[in-house]
């Protein structure tokens, strides 16, 4: 196994250029659990440790280097929310928002937010750069259109209200994959958007649901069961060892209105 | 106790003594099995079965054997003595004999320069393997007839009836031990044709004579070694990669060391039973019980390791601690092509426990009269028969105390607030406080102490006094659980001498002291050190003409008479003890009869609030009342109480290993096989109920496995009662409390 250790964003890329399948390294919380597990054998590993470029964040910008630890200080409360529900501390102070991107499991905390922040995700190379909304880059189940030359440097993220809302749904307080994630950003004046993960095989947005929550500055109680029981139409959930699709549609509706309940508090 | 010391030793019986391996273990210097090395040696590495059953048509070792660092790869037909291994019925191959029967079922062992190269090794193995239909089903096996033991109760008048009855199925899914430790092991050979084995055991004695048996080895020539193991609770009973390592050292010539990882473990190590359970109460208009029927059906999956004793534990606590004339129970263990299923804390009685507390709080629904109630007017009390065995209890049994005492504890008054991490859901954010439901739910837990049976149950000891103290020899295994502290502390009482140590002696230097299970070696192990203890003192004052005995020496009328290296020149001082509990018998064709030495109680409180929408419950608060007799070290005994209830407590509401449909497991991992952590676990107050037993030393009874048994039906009932759900399975789920029947 080869490992190489850039020290700058553009050898980083000329190191990904020169390799066959570069496996980049983050923090490690996912790739060294795959190892450990022996369903993956990287032969050439370039980390991404000393590339500070990565871990520039501002309103705007979030770097793929920023850790969830970084993130838990969040102003946007959705994303410090979701952040404190990554993991355990030692696992948040190592697991960046570039390896969530990477993974992309369809269990990723990070995306519901992403999603409903219609956020894009910035891919660079020795080739160019590439800038792509979540719904282009996300295809399927721990898949996304990143070639292997190419590196997460990082997500744009457009102007988005102060009405945001996370919730998540695990059979424990804390540190579990989740059942059902969910991510709800408003504008007081009506606009809605809601994202919702592991009930898909990629995050995913409820727009019938939007439709319903948008229409007015003030919603009724009717409108709020409309807007539960469109999220639950809308969701594709599975059946597996941690829930069945059941159990995910109805708490997917379930989760989303109580979200959005406190967007609008 | 037959022996005073006059002076008041540091360190004795009922203080919170300081365990001797606390601060290395926090530390990080307490060697564990798997810090162990040799020099030289090699690393092992197994190939397992990835499906649940099947046929091995073809079995290719030469690719791996010819890689480079590869020095031995070993198959069934490599093991040179009797194939076969288990406990009480040696049918479990030492590896896989041709036919696949549990999902990874280990099948080849490599030994190799490093574990990389003995994995990469493993998997160059080719398995060819026609897959078999498995059987899932313990209906299904019934069917078959592949039992491995029936136990019935036949007591009383089958004709009885009562005023009321209630009717109810439950089940159970599977549990892991999930010790932090993962199995590990070195053998080392000894240039003789034998070897040293050091490897996760709870009882190196029984090791040694199974192993003896598949390695071909005389007795003399295998000698296991008692060394630092990260939990057990059950899961080091069986035997699981000792064989392997031990045939490995031998035919290379080379010390071999093995580490599982997790999945390897959750592969290898037995759980427990996965239970299926018909129950019908029948009571009185006064709620007292008229007649019990019961019929039980534990998955012993692939072997049958410890299978034939759990069984007779669900069948004989199958009513729990209450009186009853006229009890039917049909309780068996099949064999299934799931994982082998074995000792874990309980031992049997948490199933029968979770069914029967269930039943009664639905009779008390069914009566109307309070749950509490209606378990005091039932409990089995000192001269009352067990419902099923219909043995009379001889030793003190504080069944009525445990349960007054636990609802006399306040309850919990204040309410979550909105913290997030006191509502359920916790960092989620799902629930807000106005969603959230609270209830409590009681059980009452019964479990036999020691060996039952019949069961020739001994425990050696030996006690030395030395130049400037006393040495405590022992083959009795510390799992974590604290034994060490328990002997140190009995020894010191005993002796008057404050200096003692434990050595865990090899098999090869000191008899069994039987198993560290069955909540049994305070009692055992202790009863023996407390007897060797009391013989070497009354040497040592008989030897030296004197009154007393301390770290200094013999007192004779207040005046040294002779120091303990005196003592120790002219005796030596060493007194050896073979220690047995009251005899048992085992049961007659109705199940009858003394089966068990003696029992203890315990009764639980648990405190839940629930978010019924979405299923998701915090555990507010537990508590707990248990029958201890004496005792021995407070705060040893209070961390047994809390990770007992911790366990119990996940198997209620998270931990369960899933099946697929083919047997195969579908989470052996820390991802998806969920445990409680520090914020699922809530506070725990206990009262220790202190009414000292006739035989344990200074009347201590076993207490380390009732805090999990009934711990488990009262958080389920606790769910109960702040949902209405009727919730017959564990563990409770999120989608059975959202969707299930009222
Ligand atoms: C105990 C535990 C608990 C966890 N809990 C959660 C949880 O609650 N929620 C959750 O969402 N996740 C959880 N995870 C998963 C994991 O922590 C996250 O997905 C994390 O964001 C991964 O980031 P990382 O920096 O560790 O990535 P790494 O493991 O370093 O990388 C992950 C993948 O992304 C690729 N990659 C990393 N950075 C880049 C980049 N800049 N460009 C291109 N590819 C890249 C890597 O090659 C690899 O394929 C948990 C993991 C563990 C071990």
């Amino acid at each position: 196994m080869e490992y190489v250790r850039p020290k700058a964003l553009g050898e980083a890329l000329d190191a990904l250029a020169a390799f066959d399948d570069p496996t980049p390294l983050a923090g490690g919380t996912d790739l060294m659990v795959e190892v450990n597990l022996n369903h993956r054998r990287p032969d050439v590993v370039v980390s991404l440790r000393s590339l500070d470029e990565l871990r520039r964040w501002d309103d705007t910008w979030i770097g793929a280097g920023v850790t969830f630890a970084r993130l838990e200080g969040a102003d946007d409360p959705a994303l410090a929310q979701l952040a404190r529900t990554v993991g355990s501390p030692q696992i948040r102070a190592a697991a960046t928002l570039g390896g969530n991107l990477g993974t992309a499991s369809p269990a990723a905390d990070s995306l519901p937010f992403l999603a409903a922040a219609d956020a894009h995700v910035v891919l660079k190379s020795t080739a160019g750069e590439r800038r792509l909304r979540w719904d282009e880059f996300f295809v399927g189940p721990k898949q996304t259109v990143r070639r292997p030359d190419e590196l997460i440097v990082g997500v744009e993220l457009p102007s988005r209200p102060e009405r945001q809302a996370f919730a998540k749904v695990g059979v424990r307080q804390a540190m579990v994959i989740s059942m059902v994630s969910c991510c709800v950003l408003r504008d007081p004046s009506g606009p809605t958007r809601v994202a919702l993960g592991s009930v898909g095989p990629t995050v995913l947005r409820a727009t019938d649901a939007e439709e319903v929550a948008s229409q007015a500055a003030r919603l009724t109680d009717t409108d709020l069961d409309e807007f539960q029981r469109r999220v639950s139409a809308e969701v594709r959930p599975i059946t597996d060892h941690r829930s069945t699709a059941e159990y995910r549609r109805h708490a997917a509706g379930v989760v989303a209105r109580r979200a959005l309940e406190r967007c609008l508090r | 106790m037959s022996v005073e010391t006059r002076h008041r030793i540091r360190g004795g019986v009922g203080e919170s003594v300081t365990r001797p391996d606390g601060v290395p273990k926090v530390c990080g210097a307490f060697q564990y099995l798997d810090d162990l090395r040799a020099d030289g040696m090699l690393w092992a590495a197994t190939r397992r079965a990835t499906v649940a059953r099947g046929r091995i048509v073809a079995l290719d070792v030469g690719t791996a054997s010819a890689m480079p660092g590869v020095h031995d790869v070993i198959t069934f037909a490599d093991v040179p003595g009797r194939p076969y291994q288990g406990q009480i019925v040696p049918d479990q191959p030492v590896l896989c004999d041709g036919e696949i029967r549990h999902w990874g079922e280990a099948i080849a062992v490599v030994a190799a320069d490093d574990p990389e190269t003995a994995r990469l090794a493993a998997e160059a193995i080719t398995v060819d393997v026609e897959e078999l239909e498995p059987v899932v089903d313990v209906e299904r096996a019934l069917e078959l007839g592949d039992v491995f033991r029936h136990f019935p109760v036949r007591r009383g008048d089958p004709e009885a009836r009562g005023d009321v009855v209630v009717e109810g199925f439950y089940e159970m899914g599977t549990q892991d031990q999930a010790p932090l430790g993962t199995e590990a092991g070195l053998a080392v050979p000894d240039g003789h044709g034998g070897v040293d084995l050091w490897g996760p055991s709870q009882w190196t004695h029984v090791d040694h004579e199974q192993l003896v048996a598949c390695l071909g080895l005389r007795p003399e020539e295998l000698r296991v070694h008692i060394s630092g193991l990260g939990g057990a609770f059950g899961a080091r009973e069986d035997l699981t990669l000792q064989t392997h390592i031990a045939l490995l050292a031998l035919r290379t010539g080379r010390p071999v060391k093995q580490h599982y990882d997790r999945a390897d473990s959750f592969a290898a190590h037995v759980k427990r039973h996965a239970a299926r359970m018909w129950y019908r109460h029948e009571a009185d208009r006064d709620g007292r019980l008229v007649k019990v029927e019961a019929r039980m059906i534990l998955d012993g999956g692939a072997y049958q390791m410890t299978s034939q004793a759990v069984i007779a534990n669900a069948a004989t606590f199958a009513v729990g601690p209450y009186r009853c004339p006229n009890t039917f129970v049909d309780a068996y263990v099949v064999r299934t092509n799931h994982p082998p299923a074995g000792a874990m804390r309980g031992f049997g009685t948490n199933q029968a426990c979770f069914a029967a507390e269930s039943q009664m709080d639905r009779l008390a629904a069914e009566l109307g009269i309070d749950p509490l109630e209606l378990r005091l007017r039932n409990a089995l009390e000192p001269g009352d028969a067990l419902a099923t065995t219909g043995q009379v209890v001889t030793e003190p049994l504080p069944t009525s105390e445990v349960i007054r005492s636990v609802a006399a504890l306040p309850l919990p008054d204040d309410e979550p607030g909105d913290d997030p991490l006191r509502l359920p859901g916790g960092t989620g954010l799902t629930t807000p406080p106005d969603r959230v439901v609270r209830g409590v739910g009681y059980a009452v837990g019964i479990k036999n102490l020691a060996f039952s049976e019949g069961f020739d149950d001994y425990a050696e000891a030996r006690v030395t006094l030395t130049a400037d103290g006393a040495e405590v020899h022992t083959a009795a295994i510390e799992v974590g659980q604290g034994m060490v502290t328990v002997l140190i502390q009995i020894a010191r009482s005993a002796l008057g001498i404050e200096n003692v140590e434990v050595v865990f002696d090899d098999t090869s230097k000191i008899g069994s002291a039987g198993s560290s299970s069955a909540s049994r070696q305070t009692q055992m192990a202790g009863g023996a050190v407390l007897r060797a203890a009391e013989a070497a003192r009354s040497a040592a004052l008989a030897l030296a003409g004197g009154d007393d005995l301390d770290d200094l020496g013999v007192w004779r009328d207040g005046e040294l008479v002779m120091t303990l290296a005196e003592l120790a020149e002219r005796g030596p001082i060493s007194e050896w003890v073979r220690f047995r509990h009251p005899e048992t018998e085992e049961p007659d064709e109705n199940g009858q009869g003394r089966l068990h030495v003696d029992f203890s109680v315990a009764a639980h409180r648990a405190v839940v609030d629930v978010d019924p929408e979405l299923g998701l419950v915090r555990v507010v608060q537990i508590d707990i009342a248990q029958d201890v007799g004496r005792v021995i070290n407070p705060v040893q005994l209070r961390g047994q109480i809390e990770g007992g209830i911790a366990q119990g407590m996940g198997w209620a509401i998270m931990e369960e290993l899933v099946f697929r449909d083919d047997g195969t497991v579908a989470n052996p991992t820390f991802t998806d096989y969920l445990l409680p952590t520090i914020l699922d676990m809530p506070p725990v107050e206990a009262v220790l109920v202190e009414q000292p037993g006739t035989w344990g030393p200074f009347g201590a009874k076993g207490m380390a496995e009732l805090p999990t048994v009934s711990v488990t039906p009262a958080v389920v009932a606790a769910i109960r009662d702040a949902t209405g759900k009727a919730l017959r399975r564990v563990p409770v789920r999120p989608e059975d409390i959202v969707f299930g029947d009222g």
